[in-house]
């Protein structure tokens, strides 16, 4: 078998063999699977609506991943995307709702407020990975829950005691007439064309630039880079910054585009989290987070048809989608035993 | 070779493909006709629906409280669970409300219910961009001439509750647990420290703020600090958190019988959360009755009296909060002046404060 059919196969047969097995679960615990599985293609797919809905979704996804994957390509382990995302979040929310701006100046500063804000977040542990060697993975783990309790306790302050912010001004707004009208009210914004947008700037960066250059070989090896005469902890530190900067832009999606405003919440939102798995499955590049995002994006999407849809509790429906996930990510014990099979009929 | 296999995985991947597109003319066939069905024959072809926040409804709390309204006010009128009848959905993040309640409302649900604070946004926007829709809202206020708003006066059940805790107290010193620091928990707060006040203004109250209310390991750290502390009763409003509160307190009692371990439950009636062997450690619960709401704003809906554009409110003098039977830990003549106080609140002659001062 040649490697193209093997890279063909590979995806196909774990998308394949994740679906059977999520299927026997859902035989075992006594619902219909096709009904169930139906329900998830109608809930991507199903109509204008959901297609909206779900590339909403996948928009703060790509962001996620992105973030992820730029800190991994330097060898940093970025863990704290998901509070980066939320303090982009408050920042373009308090932006998009404290000043009213023509349109051209307020859009771009809601979301640049957001950039600079996960930027900082990302700042902190990159400045103290890189002066005083504490590992990032602690700092930026720690610094989820300050992102978290301090944003809340900011939503109270700017809100006089309330539990969510004023909506932002049309003027900073995401969302667009056009696409409603298209998609029947679904939220999708104009977030997907800056997410796709980042993806770019990040080929460029990493492919194109010294600077790209320089951040993945840090990533390969510090001390080699180190003795070819870069300087590492100000590559260490770049690195957070513009990790955190896509972090916090995917907060601006849901500032700007999905919830329009900065609610307080209980606990995280969990897209900084599944943006690691994002950007693993996407193999750490930028195309590949696109891939990534969308499979990401589309089932956790499309998981919510199916209680609705075919009466299948929600718990079993996140271990179906978790199954499937989980066998798309053992792409390579499939991709070892289909080349195993082949080796075998070979010397056959 | 090669080519056979490839051409393989492609033909699978066609036949999969019209599988699904099979099932789902003939699915999207049987479902219509199911729906024409209930439509037309039953009974009554009144149907309610809600989604729920991410609390879910298994939270033995006001989700839970909301969904049990939902099944009475099935039962009450025969109808079934699923399209035409009664249902829910869950939500697993904010994202989802929109979904949920655009779903349930493609179903043609005559009145959905948004179960929480945290749906406030959402039901807002689908108000407006669905005027047909008749939607409701428990704990927030969203003004659109087709949502019904649902409040309750927590702060006169919290009251109770602080009243008896500073009866039953043999230590001086009670707690309050809360989930976040939002207005409803906050009332709660008001309402108890209150109620303390009113009987003994000496008793201390330890006030402590979780910040989730799904995280029940945090609920039984802080009830385990305050009882170490000298509390005796613990008064939560923590929805899930307030798990920790009741295990904490249940693993005291069971390590020593004879201590004077009490938790005041929140919401429902908590008591079979408080069960212990033959001893229970629920002292009472401060009832928030979201289902006997629920019901109300069904059977008026029902009756086309939706109260759309409206401000509901259920204190106790509508028997929208009260105190759960207490089956026997407060004594006869303490429940009497419990009785009392709760006269005074009803009749407008006490007025329980909505923030803490």
């Amino acid at each position: 078998m040649s490697n193209r059919a093997i890279n063909l196969l590979v995806p196909i047969v774990s998308v394949i063999l994740g679906l059977v097995v999520g299927a026997i679960i859902m035989l075992i615990s006594g619902f219909d699977p096709l009904a169930g599985y139906l329900a998830l293609w109608n809930g991507i797919f199903g109509d204008l609506y959901t297609i909206g809905e779900t590339i909403r979704q996948i928009t703060p996804y790509i962001l996620a991943g992105l973030a992820v994957a730029f800190a991994f390509r330097s060898g940093l382990f970025n863990i704290g995307v998901e509070g980066q995302l939320i303090v982009g979040w408050f920042a373009a929310a308090y932006v998009g709702m404290a000043v009213e701006l023509p349109k051209v100046i307020h859009l771009p500063l809601a979301i640049l407020a957001a950039a600079v804000a996960g930027g900082l977040w990302g700042f902190i542990p990159g400045l103290l990975k890189a002066k005083f060697h504490v590992h990032e993975v602690i700092v930026t783990i720690m610094m989820n829950y300050i992102a978290l309790h301090t944003t809340n306790a900011l939503i109270k302050t700017v809100s006089d005691g309330g539990d969510s912010t004023e909506p932002v001004f049309a003027s900073a707004s995401l969302r667009s007439e056009f696409f409603e009208n298209l998609t029947d009210f679904s939220r999708l914004h104009y977030g997907i064309f800056v997410a796709l947008a980042m993806v770019l700037v990040m080929w460029f960066i990493l492919d194109k630039t010294t600077l790209g250059f320089e951040l993945k070989a840090v990533g390969f090896n510090q001390n080699a880079s180190q003795y070819a005469g870069m300087n590492v902890n100000k590559n260490i530190i770049l690195a957070m910054v513009i990790s955190g900067a896509f972090a916090g832009l995917g907060g601006a999606m849901e500032a700007l585009g999905t919830f329009e405003y900065v609610s307080s919440k209980g606990g995280f939102t969990g897209i900084g989290f599944d943006g690691i798995a994002v950007a693993l499955l996407g193999m750490n590049t930028p195309l590949g987070v696109i891939f990534g995002a969308t499979l990401f994006g589309s089932l956790k999407y499309g998981a919510l048809n199916m209680p609705n849809a075919a009466g299948i509790p929600i718990e079993i429906v996140e271990i179906v989608i978790a199954v499937i996930i989980f066998f798309v990510a053992s792409g390579y014990v499939i991709r070892w035993l289909l080349q195993r099979a082949a080796i075998k009929k070979e010397a056959k | 070779m090669t080519k056979r296999k490839f051409g393989l995985g492609l033909s699978l991947m066609l036949a999969a493909g019209t599988m699904l597109a099979a099932c789902g003319s003939s699915d999207e066939g049987s479902s219509t006709g199911g729906s024409s069905e209930s439509g037309g024959g039953e009974a009554s072809d009144f149907s309610v629906a809600m989604v729920t926040d991410v609390g879910g409804v298994d939270d033995k709390s006001f989700n839970q409280s909301a969904w049990e309204g939902l099944q009475q006010f099935g039962e009450e009128n025969g109808l079934k669970k699923g399209n035409g009848g009664f249902d829910y959905l869950q939500s697993a993040s904010d994202a989802d409300y929109n979904t949920n309640l655009n779903n349930l409302i493609r179903r043609d649900f005559d009145v959905v219910f948004g179960i929480g604070f945290l749906m406030e946004g959402a039901i807002k926007e689908i108000a407006e961009q669905q005027p047909e829709a008749q939607l409701a809202i428990i704990d927030a206020v969203v003004d659109a001439p087709n949502v019904a708003s649902v409040l309750f006066k927590e702060q006169e059940a919290a009251y109770l509750a602080g009243v008896a805790a500073a009866l039953m107290t043999e230590t001086n010193k009670v707690g309050f647990v809360g989930g976040m620091e939002i207005p409803v928990i906050e009332r709660f707060e008001a309402g108890f420290l209150e109620g303390v006040k009113a009987v003994d203004d000496t008793i201390e109250v330890d006030v402590q703020y979780t910040g989730a209310f799904d995280k029940a390991e945090l609920g039984k750290t802080t009830a385990n600090r305050m009882y170490s502390g000298g509390a005796d009763i613990v008064f939560h409003a923590a929805g899930a958190t307030g798990n920790g509160v009741f295990t904490e307190a249940k693993e005291r009692k069971e390590q020593d019988p004879d201590a004077n371990i009490w938790v005041i439950g929140v919401d429902a009636d908590q008591y079979e959360e408080g069960q212990v062997g033959d001893a229970n450690v629920t002292l009472t619960s401060a009832l928030k009755e979201v289902d006997q709401a629920v019901v109300d704003i069904a059977n008026k809906a029902k009756a086309g009296e939706f109260p759309g554009g409206e401000t509901v409110v259920y204190g106790l003098a509508e028997d929208g909060v009260g105190l759960a039977d207490p089956r026997g830990a407060i004594p006869e003549d303490k429940m009497a002046q419990i009785e009392e106080y709760k006269e005074k609140i009803a009749s407008g002659e006490i007025k329980v404060p909505e923030t803490v001062e």
